[in-house]
């Protein structure tokens, strides 16, 4: 999954093209079926709860807890996935070597695996008498269970997202400014600092951005292998859930809007940076 | 393993030994955390060998999970796709005011949490919803049965096929298109002459990708499915119920079902890329 | 071609009433999973054998409390079969049962109970006989979320009795026992179900606290792994309350069969069955046949004990109240 947006330079007409009327009345109806309407509905309900009751629903303890602990674990996987993702697309587009088609063909298995199997297999991996919580453990790491568990599961679903942005633009930049700095006597290190990554760093943090919002988001990996221990690995929209469980629906209602608003807002802050890395990529390339 | 550099990327000066240490961490961390999960589900699936295997894939609640989950790909893919045409042509081949807002409007679903989705879902047709009394007078069941799990899953699927659709679209311009109009073809000839051809790869990538996510999805369908054995279960439900019946090695073989899947996409996606390239 | 198919749909959907088979709902908590999948078939024969009608009978199971909501929102069950008074009378609020659902049926309308219990690892390496065991330091208690679960309701209801019996009604000395039983609490699951996976196939903790019901199905199931049954000195009486969602079985016309399923977990073949899944049950004949499953345990109630299920909801369970005080400072 590419985050490929609009080239600057798309070409429209003013509709001399047909298929406006449809193609536009089909987009919106179902949009407007499948996407606005149950929103509006959540919305609604969040308004009736009025402004006082929200925020104070929004500010108690544990709903902050929860909140501190989704970005916090979700921060944590985004710095992993950062690191690992640069290194995959890195040895992806620079080296040659056996299985490097399949190793680019594995990146994309987090996509593919539902998020259930991928939490089912986690847990049952990093617990006690799993293959990694047998040597994690006696060495007094546990995963299971704490931030470690949740940051793990995040990591796992959100692996693809920074290596498909930064991928593309390794391959598109020229290694001649690598070579010229080579000639000139930089160090190895000093050229991938200064030459390389500035050009792939609008890529990466789209990367980063998406990966921070499918963290924020993921939910199916993590429950299995999180403990939701209130307080400490409940993650946000657990929380939600459980207050459905509770019939607290203002609650839940408060918890979805003010993962929803994060959501937008982080949405926001990615297309802003596609605008630029785009404007970037525009002026080098 | 040998280190072979690709064509002008590397220089012969420099030492051999940095590109070795990258690509075996790279290898390493891959081998941790993706190849490893995915060979364990296997091995647990076949641990108390393959007579309890296929006894746990051919019992009827698995298989009628299996069965609903791919009712509901069928469903929701073919409508996705109609969805992800019209709105990638609408947005690359046409100005109007709030294009922006479209786009943004359409990625939503990618962006948040799919319980999120189930929640606002239960919040339009629950019978204390938006939507609940009317529904209830009319004996519309769309909760706890086929049409919600369809309905959470168009949700959550909803930006794939758009997402890979537009930047072929916006990337190959209109000028064939208008060219055919010139020639004198009907707008439904232009489309499935010039359009379709030209991006059927990015349409198939997104498809295969959004059957890849309704087949999968968890969060969202849990909230709305009441988890009735084998009638409103799908295969990922499924999995989590059997884990909590204690029938661990049944879940995972139900679970190897889904790997499976995965593994199908993949190499669906690998001959893509190379068709496309 | 397209009408043919057509056709062909309505007159099955025409024939269909002719050839209908009764079907029921119920929607269960989370660990009668085993408990229904051997009821269900024996109900079925005999509704055969009464009637010359089939019945198929489909089941959902998860936290009672999530049930509950489930069927307010919508979820067509014909009966229920819950764990908590409580979840019942939210049906009843909701319209959906009738309000004088307790009178319908014998016992309050609970035809079997069951108690918080324990059980152990191999052996019983750490000792654990009684309630006071569990707040010794580094001791691991495993029981699910009681903001989720009922079963974990009835642990924490049946902790504080306890506390409240042995400090001669001490309500301050029993909040302290609880906050530190929470205490040695490694991970609060949402459903029963979830705590015996972690106890059991995950290996966390050195007791699990679930129904006496469960303790017993588990140390069956997992006969290679030695697990020990323990019976607290006391405990509390635990309901496991049915109704009829009216409303629903109404609609769906299934009044008839939903009240002879019930009723049959009341029969001598019910309860048999009930009895052999380490419920305890009233009819003297499957008690006697039992009696090794069921030790001797002085049993509370929630009336005697705490004033009822009102008077629970408020000083305990509601926002802000003892469960939250404890649960908190952990």
């Amino acid at each position: 999954m590419t985050s490929a947006s609009l080239p600057a330079s798309a070409k429209r007409s003013k509709r001399v093209l047909p298929g406006f009327g449809l193609t536009m009345g089909v987009t919106l109806t179902y949009l407007g079926v499948i996407v606005l309407l149950p929103v509006i509905a959540l919305v609604l309900k969040g308004a009736e709860i009025g402004p006082a009751r929200f925020w104070a629903i929004a500010t108690a303890p544990r709903t902050l807890a929860a909140l501190q602990l989704t970005l916090t674990a979700a921060a944590m996987a985004t710095v992993f996935n950062a690191i690992y993702g640069v290194l995959m697309a890195w040895v992806l587009v620079r080296y040659n070597f056996p299985g490097r088609r399949l190793l680019d063909a594995l990146v994309d298995i987090p996509f593919a695996l539902p998020t259930a199997v991928a939490g089912l297999a986690l847990s049952a991996l990093f617990a006690a008498n799993g293959w990694y919580g047998a040597i994690l453990e006696p060495m007094g790491i546990q995963v299971v269970f704490t931030i470690w568990g949740v940051a793990a599961a995040m990591a796992f679903t959100s692996i693809p997202f920074v290596i498909r942005t930064v991928q593309p633009v390794l391959e598109d930049l020229d290694p001649q400014y690598e070579e010229a700095a080579r000639t000139l006597g930089a160090h190895p290190f000093t050229i991938f600092r200064r030459v390389v990554f500035p050009a792939i760093f609008p890529a990466l943090l789209v990367g980063i951005t998406l990966s921070f919002a499918r963290s924020l988001g993921e939910f199916g990996a993590v429950i299995f292998i999180a403990g939701n221990l209130p307080f400490k690995t409940e993650i946000a929209s657990l929380l939600a859930v459980i207050r459905l469980e509770e019939y607290d629906y203002n609650g839940a209602a408060v918890i979805a809007l003010t993962l929803l608003i994060i959501a937008l807002v982080l949405l926001a802050i990615s297309n802003i940076l596609q605008a630029r890395a785009l404007r970037y990529r525009g002026k080098t390339g | 393993m040998s280190v072979v550099a690709a064509p002008g990327a590397m220089a012969p000066r420099e030492s051999r030994l940095v590109p070795r240490l990258l690509i075996g961490a790279a290898v390493a961390l891959s081998m941790i955390f993706v190849v490893v999960p995915m060979a364990f589900i296997f091995s647990r699936a076949f641990a108390a060998g393959w007579q309890a295997f296929s006894q746990n894939i051919l019992s009827p609640d698995t298989l009628h999970a299996i069965y609903l989950t791919m009712l509901v790909a069928v469903i929701v893919v073919p409508l996705n796709i109609a969805f992800g045409i019209a709105a990638a042509w609408v947005v690359a081949r046409f100005s109007f005011p709030g294009r922006k807002t479209l786009l943004t409007l359409i990625e939503i679903p990618f962006s948040i949490s799919p319980i999120i989705a189930g929640i606002c879902y239960l919040l339009l047709y629950g019978r204390q919803g938006l939507l609940g009394p009317y529904l209830l007078a009319n004996d519309v069941q769309i909760l706890f049965a086929l049409p919600g799990i369809v309905l959470v899953t168009m949700f959550v699927t909803s930006p794939f096929v758009m997402r890979e659709v537009l930047p072929l679209m916006q990337a190959q311009g209109s000028e064939q298109e208008q060219a055919a109009l010139t020639l004198g073809a009907s707008g439904w000839q232009v489309f499935r002459r010039v359009t379709l051809p030209n991006i059927r790869w990015a349409l198939l990538y997104g498809a295969i990708l959004c059957g890849a996510r309704a087949i999968g999805e968890f969060g969202g369908v849990s909230v709305v499915s009441g988890n009735i054995r084998g009638q409103t279960n799908t295969l990922p439900l499924q999995i989590d119920l059997l884990f909590h019946d204690l029938n661990v090695a049944g879940s995972f073989a139900a679970a190897t079902t889904l790997t499976l899947l995965a593994l199908v996409v993949l190499i669906g996606k690998t001959i893509m890329e190379s068709r496309r390239a | 071609m397209k009408s043919r198919i057509f056709a062909a749909a309505i007159a099955l959907s025409l024939a269909g009433p002719v050839l209908a088979q009764d079907k029921i709902l119920n929607v269960s908590y989370d660990v009668a999973r085993e408990l229904f999948e051997a009821i269900n078939p024996e109900f079925a024969a005999k509704w055969k054998a009464d009637t010359g009608r089939d019945v198929t009978i489909d089941q959902s199971h998860g936290g009672s409390s999530k049930q509950a909501r489930s069927i307010l929102e919508g979820l067509g069950a014909d009966v229920v079969t819950f764990n908590q008074v409580t979840d019942i009378d939210v049906l009843a609020d909701g319209g959906l049962v009738d309000p004088n659902w307790r009178d319908a049926f014998g016992n309050n309308a609970s035809p079997y109970y069951s108690l918080p219990a324990f059980l152990v690892r191999k052996d019983n390496p750490k000792g654990i006989e009684d309630w006071d065991d569990l707040v010794a330091e580094g001791v691991q208690v495993v029981f699910p979320n009681p903001k989720t679960s009922g079963n974990a309701r009835y642990t924490y209801l049946a902790a504080y009795a306890y506390a409240l019996d042995a400090n001669a009604g001490d309500q301050a000395k029993a909040q302290e026992f609880v906050k530190a039983l929470f205490a040695n609490v490694p991970v609060f699951d949402q459903g029963g179900r979830a705590s015996t996976v972690t106890f059991a196939e995950k290996g966390i903790g050195d007791v699990l606290i679930t129904f006496e019901a469960e303790t017993g199905g588990i140390a069956k199931e997992y006969a290679d792994q030695g697990f020990v049954r323990v019976t607290p000195s006391l405990s509390l009486y635990s309901e496991f309350p049915v109704a009829i969602v009216a409303e629903n079985a109404k609609k769906a016309g299934s009044e008839e069969v939903s009240k002879a399923y019930l009723d049959f977990l009341y029969a001598p073949e019910g309860q048999k069955i009930l009895a052999a899944h380490f419920y305890r049950v009233h009819d003297e004949a499957a008690k006697a046949e039992f009696a090794a499953n069921f030790p001797e345990v002085k049993l509370v109630n929630v009336d005697d004990v705490f004033g009822g299920w009102d008077q629970i909801r408020t000083e305990h369970f509601a926002e802000g109240a003892i469960l939250d005080q404890v649960f908190v400072n952990q």
